[in-house]
């Protein structure tokens, strides 16, 4: 141990035991980023009111309250519907655009591009009241329909920019051969391109689902009616007391990131992903 | 065919290829753009229905909007000025470790990135309240004698927004850093320069492009902030997407919310546009033109 302290820890022969502070820093802030991702998980399955660490004593009562409650359950088949909607719509026209905008050598390119990633850029709760005016308009306001248009707008973005940069590490030149060789243009990109870049397909289908998923500001103006979505009522409740059901529920939430993530890390194990 | 009609069809490939984002590009028009430009004309509007500067003279004239920006302003730049402190050296350190193990830290940031704000929030509500566990353990551990309030409020607001800022100041941070040649430290120990010096005058500059670019969008994702300082701030942190908010829920006032909404978006994209004449933008999305 007084060996590895005293050995040198960079290029510039500064040993470990002289970056100990750095190595202690990290470590603690490493924790305290997780951390609150998990100490909901053991809270949710207290028997008290109060949120408790450690519970004095185990119950599922925050469970059976949520998934006896009619309410809950008809908000999170919402979140689910909706996410997965705007998986299937943000992925294909995300995937299209980058595509369109990598081969396409077009002087507008670029602002296309720009335009294609200000979603992201502008804050949420403009995106959300422009949305609630268009809906008005549109009749569309609290439709499944709304929310997916609303989610997928902000999930293009993502799509843009990761299978974007997977395009960028991928050689044209292998579709082009397809192309030469008579493939019309879909075929060469289907059969070729596609399968090149899944994994940043993937990993975008992924992150349009949790960008859905996960929404608030724009859930709590466009989704209600009969559609509210899981994090508009978790938000409402936040607002008005902490309601130990929120745990149970925040529990299912990290439990079905986690399980994404998995699947990401699964399938994104790759060259040419972002 | 000739040279012209080959020019002729390569650019209609092009456009075709093009058209290829019109469905993307479309949404962003329709529920997006279209929008926000009805917004910024409704801004113009007073309450008798005629153009009027009213909307936008109430935010000079009454105190509680000057204050609403402030606060914005201190929020976004406290934030992201601790999540530098923080994050900065937290980069360093995984860009030091081995691949393997600088992956397994990579995990631990990525996986609240990915985790619902809003479930973080409430972590960091349950965490900090009265009776919750940071109360209990700095008791126990002799800190402080009595539960303080650290939660609804200023402090809590910093605490809840720096947790969830951090992963984007960080994950661009760390990729400059991984992308330096480590020979440069090399030479320049090699020539002499003492591990701070070597630090200062060749590491930290190579860095600066990622951490600017993390910084930027930590600044002006703070800027629109609403769900943490709406839980958090306990109604004592008033920034300016909470006051939209309420002016649209409570007063129904779309002219007052529309312009408040004009302005922020003005400072949103007057931040990027000054940063982007120091720093390359791209590098903060992940890339972009050719």
């Amino acid at each position: 141990m007084l060996n590895w302290l005293r050995s040198p820890a960079s290029e510039t022969q500064v040993t470990h035991g002289q970056r100990l502070w750095l190595y202690v820093f990290s470590v603690l802030i490493l924790i305290l980023l997780v951390i609150p991702t998990f100490i909901v998980i053991p809270m949710s399955f207290s028997d008290s009111q109060y949120l408790e660490f450690p519970p004095e004593t185990w119950s599922l009562r925050w469970y059976r309250h949520y998934f006896g409650s009619e309410e809950w359950m008809q908000a999170t088949r919402t979140s689910f519907t909706a996410a997965f909607l705007t998986m299937l719509v943000a992925t294909p026209i995300g995937v299209l655009a980058a595509y369109g905008l990598h081969a396409s050598k077009l002087p507008y390119v670029r602002a296309a591009f720009v335009l294609l990633i200000t979603p992201m850029m502008v804050p949420l709760v403009l995106v959300a009241i422009g949305a609630f005016y268009a809906y008005v308009k549109l009749q569309i306001l609290y439709t499944m329909t709304g929310l997916v248009l609303a989610h997928a707008l902000l999930a293009i973005p993502l799509v843009v920019i990761v299978t974007g940069a997977a395009l960028k590490g991928y050689d044209m030149n292998l579709e082009n051969a397809a192309r030469s060789l008579g493939a019309p243009r879909w075929k060469a990109f289907a059969t070729i391109t596609l399968p090149q870049i899944r994994f940043a397909v993937v990993t975008s289908a992924l992150l349009s689902f949790l960008t859905s998923f996960d929404e608030v500001v724009i859930a709590m103006f466009i989704s209600g009616g009969d559609n509210p979505t899981l994090t508009r009522n978790m938000f409402n409740a936040l607002r008005d007391q902490i309601d130990p059901t929120i745990a149970a529920i925040s529990t299912i939430m990290v439990l079905v990131t986690t399980f994404l993530m998995v699947l990401a890390q699964i399938f994104g194990k790759n060259k040419t992903g972002g | 065919m000739n040279a012209t009609g080959l020019r002729r069809d390569e650019h209609m490939e092009r456009l075709k290829l093009f058209g290829l984002s019109s469905p993307a590009l479309m949404l962003v028009m329709v529920i997006l753009v279209i929008p926000v430009g009805w917004l910024f004309y409704v801004s113009f509007i007073g309450a008798d229905g005629s153009f009027s500067l009213e909307n936008y003279e109430r935010m000079i004239t009454r105190k509680s909007y000057g204050r609403i920006f402030w606060t914005t302003f201190e929020v976004s730049l406290l934030t992201t000025g601790i999540c530098i402190l923080i994050g900065y050296p937290l980069a360093y350190f995984m860009s030091q470790l081995p691949p393997r193990l600088a992956n397994l830290c990579l995990i631990a940031v990525l996986l609240p990135f990915w985790t619902s704000l809003l479930v973080r929030t409430y972590a960091w509500l349950v965490l900090l309240q009265k009776n919750g566990l940071v109360n209990n353990w700095a008791i126990s551990l002799g800190l402080w004698d009595e539960p303080i309030k650290i939660v609804h409020n200023l402090n809590g607001t910093l605490i809840g927004m720096v947790h969830i800022m951090l992963p984007f100041l960080i994950l661009p941070a760390y990729g400059a850093m991984r992308a330096i040649d480590r020979d440069y430290i090399k030479a320049a120990a090699n020539l002499g320069a003492s591990p701070r010096r070597a630090f200062w005058t060749v590491f930290f500059p190579l860095s600066t492009p990622g951490l600017f670019a993390g910084a930027l969008m930590v600044f002006v994702l703070c800027l629109g902030f609403f769900v943490t300082p709406a839980v958090l701030g306990g109604g004592k942190v008033i920034m300016v997407s909470m006051k939209i908010v309420s002016n649209i829920e409570l007063f129904v006032n779309w002219g007052a919310a529309s312009a408040l909404g004009v302005v922020l978006l003005v400072l949103t994209a007057g931040v990027l546009w000054i940063a982007s004449r120091f720093v390359n933008l791209e590098r903060a999305t992940g890339g972009g033109g050719h």
